[in-house]
């Protein structure tokens, strides 16, 4: 293998430059004791011991995380019996799904965003419920499914199909060889569908902000509301935090996969 | 038989995504149930929004492309070991909300921001910054270049590395073999890295609001104010989210015909 030449290795650093500045910038005004943003007059933690007492930025965290787990979870479940049942279509009602599938995952943010609000709008005006956790939920789950059915379709592709007949062969009632032989096979699909769903929902800003009530505001919200009001260094204490929890959770999972890894290369 | 488990997805896909799209365009063309092109017609009068959109738009598409192109080649030829290590450093700010992101250069951009106080140092400036077209689409960059970096990395790496030091072999230096191998072989990474950049960022209304200011509107700013701004008028909206819409389609049709390539990773 050729050596990276310097002047990659200083481009590289360039780019990572551009790429970390702003976080850093971020990071190291969270400390400071007044709310410039250029000038560091001295050091605090203040702005950190602010936001455990910020009520709404409390709330708005417990509401990502539930609208999160539930959206992904829901959407496993619907994704998943939704790719078992697309692989044994014929081919064009399959293409068809398949296109339909696609239509939140190429569709622009907003478009989705407002025209889930204008179904919404239509129902609660008819059926009198009010914009909350069930229609952010509901939206949340429309935006995940996709990539759900997107990361299981694969694995039915690199799966033969043979072993599903060989276990009803072998005796397996068709619901023992679903669980025995398949549901292992595109076990890796479904993780990592629910894992990107997760994390999808956490982060989701376009489309909760049109589907959102008042009474479940998630953190992407209460961020962008915070950054239109007065700017608060709170925002940089809440950007140091979440930069910390993501490092940690990349990291760990590069050990893990790396471990995991190591195994199967001794097994083999 | 098994088809049947698939059925509440397909009720759910109908409901939640059909039938809101049907109703976008049910929106767009009826006024009190009747057909009407008034609104799709009075998108016209947003043209120049919609131009500066699209140029916007474009103009960080191509800055993305010239960025992370070099960036996805110099992964490649790293020692393998390293690839994933360096990848998921160049990934992680991605990580974070984008709106933290973008608040970031908000206040590294201002009038009082960290690049007019450096500036000042040599006596410079201070040079207006933020609410400029040039802050949205550095903007635009900083959050979509992921999006490049990515299809056209997976792409690279998986070049057969036998057919460039056949290329060498025949007489081609590093730049034709650049020229004539590499970048022919990763066209389907790079027009779908294009799609993936382009697509957001036509769309996009927190990047213009944030660092744009008042000044610089783009399409998606126009279709939240018509849903929750003060002009609401969700018909209006509705007729610019379907000409957005096809402006979508038209640059996805454009981009599919390079790439014929079905196999290719989503992301």
């Amino acid at each position: 293998m050729k050596k990276i030449s310097i002047l990659s290795k200083l481009y590289l650093l360039l780019v990572m430059l551009f790429l970390y500045v702003p976080i850093f910038v971020l990071i190291v005004f969270s400390f400071n004791t007044t709310k410039s943003h250029s000038h560091m007059s001295g050091f605090t933690f203040d702005w950190y011991v602010k936001l455990f007492h910020n009520k709404l930025i409390l709330r708005s965290l417990l509401n990502t995380i539930i609208v999160a787990v539930t959206a992904s979870v829901c959407a496993t479940i619907l994704g998943t019996a939704a790719a078992v049942g697309i692989n044994s279509m014929k081919k064009i009602p399959k293409a068809v799904t398949l296109n339909v599938n696609n239509i939140p995952v190429i569709n622009p943010e907003i478009v989705m965003g407002v025209s889930m609000m204008l179904l919404f709008v239509f129902f609660a005006a008819r059926m009198n419920f009010e914009f909350g956790f069930v229609t952010l939920i509901i939206a949340h789950i429309t935006f995940n499914v996709p990539y759900v059915v997107l990361n299981i379709m694969p694995k039915f592709r690199q799966m033969n199909p043979n072993v599903y007949e060989a276990a009803q062969d072998l005796g397996c009632s068709p619901a023992q060889a679903f669980f025995k032989v398949i549901l292992p096979e595109i076990m890796p699909g479904i993780l990592s569908g629910l894992m990107m769903s997760f994390t999808f929902s956490l982060d989701d800003f376009v489309v909760s902000y049109f589907t959102n009530g008042s009474q479940a505001q998630t953190l992407p919200i209460t961020i962008y509301s915070m950054t239109r009001r007065k700017v608060s260094p709170e925002i940089n204490a809440l950007s140091t935090i979440i930069f910390l929890v993501v490092i940690a959770i990349l990291v760990s999972k590069n050990i893990y996969e790396r471990k995991s890894a190591a195994k199967k290369g001794v097994k083999l | 038989m098994k088809k049947v488990v698939s059925a509440p997805y397909l009720i759910w896909m109908a409901i939640f995504v059909i039938v809101p799209l049907l109703m976008v365009a049910y929106f767009a063309f009826f006024k009190d149930g009747h057909f009407t092109l008034d609104y799709v017609a009075n998108v016209s009068q947003y043209s120049n929004i919609f131009i500066r959109s699209i140029w916007l738009a474009a103009i960080a598409t191509a800055i993305c492309l010239v960025i992370a192109y070099p960036v996805a080649m110099i992964l490649s030829e790293m020692d393998t070991k390293y690839q994933g290590t360096i990848l998921m450093i160049v990934m992680l700010p991605m990580w974070m909300n984008f709106l933290l992101r973008t608040y970031a250069w908000m206040t590294i951009l201002g009038n009082n921001g960290i690049l007019n106080q450096f500036f000042g140092f040599f006596g410079l400036g201070p040079f207006k910054m933020l609410n400029t077209q040039g802050a949205v689409v550095l903007g635009m960059v900083y959050n979509y270049i992921p999006f490049m970096l990515l299809p056209i990395y997976n792409v690279i790496a998986k070049i057969d590395k036998s057919v460039l030091e056949a290329a060498q072999d025949l007489g081609c230096n590093r730049a034709q073999v650049i020229l004539k191998t590499i970048l022919p072989l990763s066209m389907p990474g790079i027009m779908s890295g294009i799609t993936m950049v382009f697509v957001p960022a036509i769309s996009t209304f927190i990047i213009s609001r944030m660092l744009g200011g008042g000044g610089n509107l783009l399409i998606g700013d126009l279709i939240e104010m018509q849903f929750l701004g003060n002009s609401y008028n969700p018909n209006l909206g509705a007729a610019i989210s379907l000409v957005l819409m096809v402006i979508v389609l038209l640059i996805m049709t454009l981009m599919n015909q390079f790439d014929a390539d079905d196999d290719r990773p989503l992301i």
